[in-house]
């Protein structure tokens, strides 16, 4: 089996979070990056699927030169071989022309990646490939097994938990608890860079959105505690202070 | 007097004599991508598995979660960095398994159940095992499929470790030794599968180590000890009785014990160096958080510069102990190689390699130990009624730091031991301070040199007082020297000052290398409050030097010459006056904005 596992490279949960450019860019000063989390999660049931069944898994990454020690993170998970689109990720439909593209040339069984990426949480890209490239897509998927060219797997849905059956091939977005999550171990780490990492340039269209401009939320006030037996004061203060009322 | 030496050639203790060029020496910032991803690995998993169970295993009434734990650190191969690959480990160098040992160091008793296993426990048969035992115990021990435990500490043979008593008698066939004896203190004693016991063959005057396998049968111990910290490590009496060794099992050769406990402990007292460090990061990143949320007078505590003062020192320290601990490590390193390259079998060059910086390991066991124990008691303090809690971190901490100062060797045994070995390394003819140091002794004689050139560059001035502490260190561990002669060793107040003179100097030096290098690599703004942390670590360091120099000169000199000898100190102790408190402030600055410590 050929899996494909795409991670987006994101800032750290913990990073200060500022822009630039008029307000229309992510400020990528003195910030942390890391594998998406959903992603990284994609990846450990990828590689626990290979270890079960054989086969191959290949990670792939739309982004510069500053994502490869990510990337190659990825391999010492226990991927085989990596691609990096060398391009900057602009926006759903870019990225997913690039897997599409990636994808049409390798016939991969099963196309992993995370329900959503943690930067702009948009939860499109595997919806876009799949349409791209014909096939069926799936989403959040927090259960996985492969039975020959059957996928069972568990998606969840509003209140419930959905179980469902489709042939391979696939595109899936995962979520915990879908494997294990795993901490790549010293071997792993040695083996890394003996593994292929090919770049390639980019394909198509330039994104297909603009971001005019990005706004923090505003900062967080002071917490007023309300004694218990003062509860109708609430009520005047979620009018008066808060005005949400 | 000073000449100057490259890196790769400079040769333990011989900072004292020479000028070290800064491109000589590693940074931690140099460590490349493969490295950080192994730190990672390790920072991931106690971030994951052990520090949030913190407290559950101080508390914890069995081994068992920590046997669990140095599983789960097998699985990941964080115990065989050290091992090489035939023996099923991966080979690393020396400093990156310094590198794991300092992002182990931040989980207390763990980290010395680990680093007990994969130090004092392993490597004693990596380094001296024959073939025959490498390709038996190694690879168990490197997936920790079996754990190990070092016993040399008996009840009347601590410090003074080659006087003990346990007796090993080659039974009637000759097949067996026979063991019977009391050892002390052994951390994973009641868990372990493998012990290295060191035992006095009949009536030898030197101990012989043998390995020891649970399963030999006649080993008994007592309850696990009640200790004040690292309550989360098992450490235990054991007791041989009749306990039946098969011969083969005697490592390296009869009466070679003490040479084996002694250069293993040289890699352990460096280690634990870096283990402080990443302890001391660890607190200093607890305590900093704290005082950013604690509020009082309707401020956050992090806003008084008493509680300033005290994060800037946190992390000044810090500084000098982490630049100390890699720079040495790579010496470490490039040893080995020079000795490898000069044809010297592996496990042989790596012991050569470590001995010959065995005055820097020490310097930093004691450096180390003592930055921590600093960084937790002031952690404590800005914790105020909470760092007194068993509620919060600053508690345990501060209990699991203590021991750092007595294992290893005591600071007391390593401080005399740093100037011991650089008094018979001299005496052997392999480490010049009689020159150097007469030199010094005519210097101060003469008319001091006001009108010295001002030269140009960055560092002159500071490298100038670097190089006159030394000249401190050679003028005073020179008059004392001649006035006991060998009488000598019975002055261990005067070696305990000129230990923290040597001490100072290294760690100041190292800091100072350090930044000069950083600029060298990111240019002058980019490292500013690193330039300051090494400053003010020079200024403390200077202080300290004249300290320690007045209490020794004093003690055993008189009239004139004591004159002479203060004069020339306060000559070797000048710097350029530095306002030291906003040097700190900035320093804390640094420290709040990254939460924690800065470099
Ligand atoms: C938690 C813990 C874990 C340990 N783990 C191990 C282990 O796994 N294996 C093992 O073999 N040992 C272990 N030890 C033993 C440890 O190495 C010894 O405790 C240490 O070497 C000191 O020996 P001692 O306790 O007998 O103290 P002593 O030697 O009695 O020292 C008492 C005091 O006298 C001072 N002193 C002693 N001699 C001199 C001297 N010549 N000049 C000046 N001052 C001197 C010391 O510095 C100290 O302050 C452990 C100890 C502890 C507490």
């Amino acid at each position: 089996m050929k899996i494909l596992v795409c991670i987006s490279v994101v800032p750290d949960t913990t990073a200060k979070i500022s822009f630039t450019d008029g307000d229309t860019k992510f400020n990528k000063a003195g910030v942390q990056f890391i594998a998406g989390p959903y992603d990284d999660y994609a990846l450990s049931r990828a590689v626990e699927l290979k270890e079960q069944s054989g086969g191959t898994v290949t990670v792939l990454n739309v982004g510069d030169a500053d994502a490869e020690p990510i990337i190659r993170k990825a391999l010492a998970v226990g991927a085989d071989d990596a691609i990096r689109v060398n391009a900057e990720p602009t926006d759903a439909y870019f990225v997913a022309e690039q897997i599409a593209a990636i994808a049409r040339q390798e016939n991969y069984d099963l196309i992993l990646m995370g329900r959503e990426s943690i930067d702009f949480n948009g939860g499109q890209v595997h919806g876009i490939v799949g349409e791209l490239l014909g096939i069926a897509s799936f989403s959040p998927v927090m259960k996985l097994d492969i039975d020959g060219t059957t996928a069972r797997f568990a998606r969840e849905i509003e209140g419930g938990k959905e179980s469902l059956e489709a042939s391979l091939p696939l595109v899936l977005g995962c979520q915990e608890p879908i494997a294990e999550w795993k901490i790549p171990n010293m071997r792993g780490i040695m083996t890394a860079r003996t593994k292929p990492l090919k770049v390639v340039e980019p394909v198509g269209h330039d994104s297909l959105t603009q971001v005019t401009q990005f706004e923090l939320p505003p900062a967080k006030g002071a917490v007023k505690m309300i004694p218990a037996e003062d509860a109708g004061q609430l009520i005047t203060l979620l009018r008066t202070e808060a005005k949400v009322l | 007097m000073i000449a100057t030496k490259p890196g790769a050639s400079i040769k333990g203790g011989e900072f004292l004599i020479q000028d070290i060029p800064a491109d000589s020496v590693f940074i931690p910032e140099e460590f490349g991508e493969e490295q950080r991803m192994v730190a990672a690995t390790c920072e991931e998993f106690l971030n994951r598995e052990v520090l949030p169970r913190m407290k559950e295993l101080d508390e914890a009434k069995s081994y068992e979660p920590i046997v669990g734990l140095l599983n789960k650190a097998g699985e990941l191969g964080l115990l065989a960095t050290s091992i090489p690959e035939e023996y099923g480990g991966f080979g690393m160098n020396f400093n990156t398994s310094m590198l794991v040992t300092d992002k182990i160091g931040a989980s207390g008793g763990f980290a010395v159940a680990l680093s007990a296993h994969t130090g004092i426990g392993t490597l004693p048969i990596l380094y001296y095992g024959n073939e025959e035992q490498k390709a038996k115990y190694l690879p168990k021990l490197a997936t920790g499929e079996w754990k190990a435990a070092y016993c040399l500490t008996e009840p009347d043979s601590g410090s003074d470790a080659n006087s003990g008593k346990t007796k090993a008698v080659l039974s009637a066939d000759g097949k067996h030794y026979v063991l019977n004896g009391q050892k002390m203190w052994i951390t994973n004693g009641g868990f372990a599968d493998i012990y290295i016991v060191f035992a006095k063959i009949d009536n030898d005057k030197n101990l012989t180590a043998f390995i020891v396998e649970r399963d030999f049968g006649g080993i008994t111990m007592n309850e696990p000890e009640h200790k004040l910290g690292i309550k989360s490590s098992d450490t235990r009496q054991i007791f041989f009785n009749d306990c039946q060794v098969p011969v083969e099992n005697l490592l390296y050769q009869r009466e070679g014990g003490f040479k084996i406990a002694v250069n293993i402990l040289n890699i352990g007292r460096i280690k634990l160096s870096a283990a402080c460090i990443g302890g001391a990061k660890a607190v200093a990143a607890q305590a900093i958080q704290y005082a950013k949320e604690r509020k009082q007078f309707g401020t956050a505590i992090a806003s008084f510069g008493a509680i300033q003062h005290k994060i800037a020192e946190m992390a000044v320290k810090l500084f000098a102990s982490e630049s100390a601990t890699y720079r040495a490590g790579q010496n470490i390193d490039d040893a080995i190689q020079a000795l490898i390259a000069e044809g010297m079998p592996e496990s042989e060059a790596k012991l050569k390699g470590v001995e010959q910086f065995a005055i820097e390991c020490a310097i930093l066991k004691v450096h180390g130990s003592e930055v921590l124990d600093y960084v937790v008691d002031e952690g404590v303090q800005i914790y105020g009624g909470m760092g007194y809690s068993a509620d919060a971190p600053m508690e345990r901490a501060y209990r699991d730091s203590r021991i750092n100062r007595i294992f290893e060797g005591t600071n007391e045994i390593n401080r005399l031991l740093t100037v011991d070995m650089i008094l018979k390394r001299a005496m052997k003819g392999q480490l010049d301070i009689l020159g150097p140091a007469m030199a010094v002794s005519k210097e101060i004689m003469s008319i001091p040199d006001f009108g010295a050139e001002e030269e140009e560059g960055l560092f002159i001035k500071e490298k100038k007082v670097i190089k006159n502490l030394k000249k401190a260190v050679l003028m005073t561990a020179g008059a004392a020297v001649q006035k006991f002669m060998m009488a000598f060793d019975k002055e261990q107040e005067i070696i305990m000052n000129l230990a923290d003179m040597l001490i100072e100097v290294y760690a100041a030096e190292s800091a100072l290398l350090r930044v000069e290098k950083l600029i060298g690599i990111k240019g002058e703004n980019a490292v500013a409050v690193q330039k300051e942390a090494a400053l003010v670590y020079l200024h403390e360091a200077v202080e300290k030097v004249a300290w320690a120099g007045r209490q020794a000169i004093t003690s055993f000199a008189e009239g004139d010459e004591q004159n002479v000898m203060l004069l020339g100190l306060k000559r070797f102790t000048k710097i350029d006056p530095y306002n030291l408190k906003e040097a700190r402030r900035r320093i804390a600055h640094a420290a709040l904005e990254a939460g924690g410590y800065p470099f």
